[in-house]
């Protein structure tokens, strides 16, 4: 392949550093329907995320007596992709629809909504490498849009290897020419892991260095989440609601 | 991960008491903490397989077949051939298992045991080319679950594994722009050998090699897997639990340890030298 994936200086193909996210946009309150609601970008990925819930469970016998349940479908528009992507949900979809229910569960508190269900739904309308990162980053800020009681937000962010670097967020570019690539979700504020997943070599100490690029990553991404839920509920920063 | 997980009834006592063991160091099966149960790998069972083992750790039992076929390569990798993992969790395996289209856990579960052998390099790809662009090899490895206990996860791995180092077979070549199959068997172009140890969190102890019965109580699963060199190739964490960030970081040094022990087994039931 043509792209330089590090160039003399140690910098990426897109100009990054080897610890730099890519631009992160994320808009709070999007539709109208849904419970709650949020799109962001995080490079050229584009995502969708709405909560409906707490609701009705249907099929009924699948209500939990005690508490709710979480589902969550993560779907790729057919167009979001270099070659189209047939509509039906592809095995990888639903692991992935799997590890994003599990790694935002955690946070979400189920026990004060017994026998109902909370549905996220995650439409990525373009992808570029990290879309499950982006994914989670947005559900749990639609989450807290749509008002469900929550212990934490959870910010994810993927860190990777390419050709033998250790790089944060990976891109599509590197995601197909690079090495290795370690989708990671926390709670930032109880400093639990609640999505990890690895795909490539790493050696020990890449392995470390990694997970500690991605524990810096999602942390950046969680000053975005807190912004952005500031700027829909608070104006720009300053709690203007209840004063004088 | 456990098929039975939503309709064993565990009562929270069970797992009180568990978690009260397990700060003691012990389980409820009397192993320590990083105990797997007892291996057994036998391989060549399914002759008609290129390559075939089964797998049982302690009551879980796994059949892995090999089947080294012809195929059309993808065509942004035109000089590899093509690696495809599936694992079926057949009906007679618990009274929880029921036939039909794999679920959400047998997606993850086959997805999991792929991304071990796939990413690992185990298997030298670029060798397996016949024509570039036109004709490669395909290596299927079916795993059928017979019986569940736990962990099948680390069973079928080790099972696609053991039949890996163990398959042969067929060279083709092309004649006249035809494929044709040659008397010339050859073991596969392999690399490494990548194991695969699951961990699960029950309160705050990390164990290794959960049975179902750990697996109904456990708050969640870590599946670290390693390369011949110590290496991390691959991970899943599973299941709506967390871990902390140490646990994850000594996750992958219990990994490398366990996984170098069930290295030498592994290699030791298929003489495997490599």
């Amino acid at each position: 392949m043509t792209a330089v994936l590090l160039n003399e200086q140690g910098l990426r193909h897109d100009g990054r550093k080897v610890d730099e996210l890519r631009p992160v946009k994320i808009e709070v309150g999007i539709l109208k329907n849904a419970n709650g609601s949020a799109y962001i970008e995080f490079g050229k990925n584009k995502i969708i995320a709405a909560v409906y819930g707490p609701k009705e469970v249907h099929p009924k016998h699948m209500a939990l007596p005690d508490r709710a349940v979480l589902r969550c479908r993560y779907h790729m528009s057919p167009f979001s992709t270099d070659t189209r992507k047939n509509p039906a949900p592809s095995r990888r979809e639903i692991e992935i629809s799997k590890v994003i229910r599990e790694a935002l569960e955690p946070a979400v508190m189920l026990y004060d909504y017994p026998r109902t269900a909370i549905d996220v739904f995650l439409e990525v309308l373009q992808s570029d490498g990290g879309s499950r990162c982006a994914s989670i980053d947005c559900a749990s800020v639609a989450l807290a849009d749509a008002g469900i009681n929550m212990r934490d937000l959870v910010s994810a962010c993927a860190a990777g290897k390419v050709l033998d670097q250790v790089v944060l967020d990976l891109d599509d570019v590197e995601d197909k020419e690079g090495s290795a690539d370690m989708p990671l979700a926390i709670m930032p504020n109880f400093n639990q892991v609640t999505l990890f997943q690895l795909d490539g070599i790493l050696s020990a100490e890449q392995f470390k260095q990694a997970f500690s690029y991605g524990l810096g990553g999602a942390n950046k991404v969680y000053q975005l989440q807190k912004e952005a839920l500031m700027k829909k509920y608070f104006g720009d920063g300053e709690p203007a609601m209840e004063e004088s | 991960m456990s098929a039975v997980k939503k309709s064993l009834v565990v009562e929270q006592l069970r797992r009180n008491q568990m978690i009260e063991l397990l700060a003691r160091g012990k389980r409820i099966d009397g192993r320590g903490l990083l105990d797997y149960r007892p291996i057994k790998i036998e391989t060549g069972i399914i002759p008609k397989a290129s390559g075939s083992a089964r797998v049982t750790i302690g009551d879980t039992q796994v059949i892995a077949g090999i089947k080294v076929e012809t195929g059309t390569p993808f065509p942004d990798t035109p000089d590899q051939g093509l690696l495809v993992v599936n694992a079926e969790l057949l009906p007679i395996s618990s009274p929880y298992a029921e036939p039909g289209p794999p679920d959400e856990s047998a997606i993850e579960l086959a997805r999991v045991v792929d991304r071990g052998v796939r990413e690992s390099q185990m298997i030298d790809v670029s060798q397996l080319v016949i024509k570039e662009g036109e004709k490669v090899y395909a290596v299927f490895a079916d795993v059928s679950i017979l019986n569940t206990d736990g962990n099948l996860l680390d069973t079928t791995s080790y099972a696609v594994v053991a039949a890996m180092l163990s398959a042969k077979y067929k060279k083709y070549e092309m004649v006249d722009g035809k494929l044709k199959q040659t008397d010339t068997v050859e073991p596969l172009p392999l690399k490494t050998i990548p194991v695969s140890v699951t961990m699960a969190k029950i309160g705050d102890s990390i164990i290794v090699d959960p049975t179902d019965e750990e697996e109904a109580v456990m708050d969640a699963r870590l599946t670290l897997t390693s390369d011949s060199n110590g290496n991390m190739v691959a991970g899943q964490k599973g299941e709506p639990g967390t871990f902390s960030f140490d646990q994850m970081l000594n996750g992958a040094d219990i990994s490398r340890m366990k996984g170098e022990e069930i290295r030498k087994m592994l290699k030791e039931a298929t003489g495997f030298t490599g």
